[in-house]
């Protein structure tokens, strides 16, 4: 049966070996995401947020349980399946933007359609649209040291969506920027959203974030601690605020 | 907004299988690499500059010798047919040729048993250096595996940057090695140093030289290059640097 999700994970577990001990970062995770949503993930470090992210994307297998991309099970896939998911399916985007030092901005935008197999033609006109999109139409041929926090996260977006995937994860996209360029990055991130119907989702401490999700996912210990809907936040977001301070 | 919703690259339920890329990426890739680190770069392959400039400048010694032997067995087979009346001079070689024929056979050999030993001694520098240039490029292999590289594809990233950088290197250090010999053979023994084979042992040491070369710095990457293809992508999420 299609479903409407487009992640599912099932009683998701990861423990981590630390010398004698056994660690349980994630311990028993159900959560569904349903295609064009915007969700972000909160939680303190050490909550299992980034283990979870991990799982998701495709980047650490779980000790058990699964995760279901587009009702495929990412346990059954192997080492070529996998960086075809990671290339078409998925898009990532990182706290400290990732840019391959040694490209220009297009170049960078490019390199996965690279890994596509694209023909290099489409590819660079394809890179040019993107980066129109995110707003540098006029630094494709700047290398990341010659641009700023929030150009270099601009560059990584439109990295992220070179290929068309469907979900955007994106790991604490705002962690290295100040607030103002923080807020424009979250705008262009909803932008796309809305516009392109790409699902994002975003590990993050950052709670500009919370007034453009759609759904919020507490993870404390290894655990959903609680699932805010949109509609209702309104009435919560003093509350929230006090969590995210704890959460810090 | 223009960018085309229309397919999804494929349908629910099944996935595709990563292509391999074409070499040439591969190549064009690896060469910004060494562009934009042109200093480290050269000070990595400045081991296998060195090492085979004092290979082949023992090597090449080795070749004047044999020119020079050459040049008097010449003479001495003249003077013996009676072609040529003997002077000083060829009196002076003759004596030579025959007086430190083993000692200095003895002494080339441990020339080149050192040399030997620092071209290995080279291999292990490249390794050294091709392992931290792995552990600097986490981040950027890690990114690359999640834009879909294949493991595959960054084995070859390394192995074409380093092969590409000992290939170059061992070129310019035959040059120096040959070039110093030369010169101090030209005034040594003068313009019959180049006579003889001259040309041909040049461009036979040239190719071992840079064989040679280019054979240790592959066989350096090995170890590094794995390393670097089995880096798990979620490294590039890493925040300390």
């Amino acid at each position: 049966m299609a479903s409407q999700y487009i992640v599912r994970t099932k009683g998701l577990i990861k423990e981590y070996t630390m010398g004698d001990q056994t660690v349980r970062a994630l311990n028993g995770v159900d959560l569904d995401i349903y295609e064009g949503e915007y969700i972000s993930i909160m939680g303190p470090s050490g909550s299992g947020k980034s283990t979870l992210f991990n799982a998701i994307g495709g980047l650490d297998r779980p000790t058990s349980g699964s995760v279901f991309i587009n009702d495929v099970d990412m346990a059954q896939l192997d080492a070529q399946e996998l960086a075809y998911l990671r290339c078409h399916t998925i898009g990532y985007i990182f706290q400290t933007f990732n840019l391959i030092p040694v490209m220009t901005a297009l170049e960078n935008v490019t390199l996965p359609t690279v890994f596509a197999g694209m023909p290099t033609d489409d590819g660079i006109e394809r890179g040019i649209e993107l980066l129109n999109i995110v707003g540098l139409g006029e630094r494709l041929h700047h290398k990341p040291s010659e641009l700023s926090g929030g150009q270099q996260q601009r560059v990584a977006i439109a990295r992220s969506l070179a290929n068309n995937p469907s979900i955007i994860l994106a790991d604490e996209p705002t962690g290295n920027l100040d607030l103002k360029t923080g807020t424009e990055i979250i705008e262009l991130l909803k932008r796309l959203n809305k516009e392109q119907g790409v699902t994002i989702i975003s590990a993050t401490h950052d709670l500009k974030m919370l007034d453009v999700s759609d759904r919020i996912v507490y993870i404390r210990d290894g655990k959903i601690a609680k699932i805010d809907e949109r509609k209702d936040l309104d009435i919560q977001i003093g509350e929230m605020e006090r969590e995210g301070e704890l959460g810090h | 907004m223009s960018v085309d919703q229309a397919q999804r690259t494929h349908p629910r339920g099944s996935i595709g299988r990563q292509i391999q890329l074409p070499l040439k990426k591969a190549i064009e890739i690896s060469f910004k690499s060494i562009k934009i680190r042109f200093w480290r770069s050269m000070i990595t392959a400045m081991g296998i500059f060195l090492g085979i400039a004092f290979f082949s400048s023992v090597r090449m010694s080795g070749e004047f010798a044999n020119i020079q032997r050459a040049y008097i067995l010449q003479i001495k087979e003249d003077i013996e047919k009676g072609l040529r009346t003997p002077s000083i001079e060829d009196t002076r070689l003759i004596a030579l040729l025959e007086e430190n024929q083993e000692e200095r056979q003895a002494s080339e050999n441990r020339m080149l048993w050192l040399s030997i030993m620092g071209l290995l001694v080279c291999t292990v520098g490249i390794t050294n250096s091709m392992l931290m240039s792995v552990t600097e490029r986490y981040k950027e292999i890690g990114t690359m595996k999640c834009l879909g590289a294949l493991d595959s594809f960054i084995v070859k990233l390394f192995f074409i940057e380093s092969t590409l950088l000992g290939f170059i290197a061992s070129l310019l250090g035959f040059i120096l090695g040959w070039m110093l010999i030369s010169i101090i053979n030209l005034f040594t023994q003068g313009v019959i140093a180049f006579g003889g084979n001259f040309w041909w042992a040049s461009l036979k040491l040239m190719l071992l030289s840079v064989f040679i070369g280019t054979l240790l710095t592959f066989l350096a990457t090995i170890f590094p290059a794995i390393r670097a293809a089995k880096m798990p992508p979620s490294a590039a999420l890493r925040v300390e640097i």
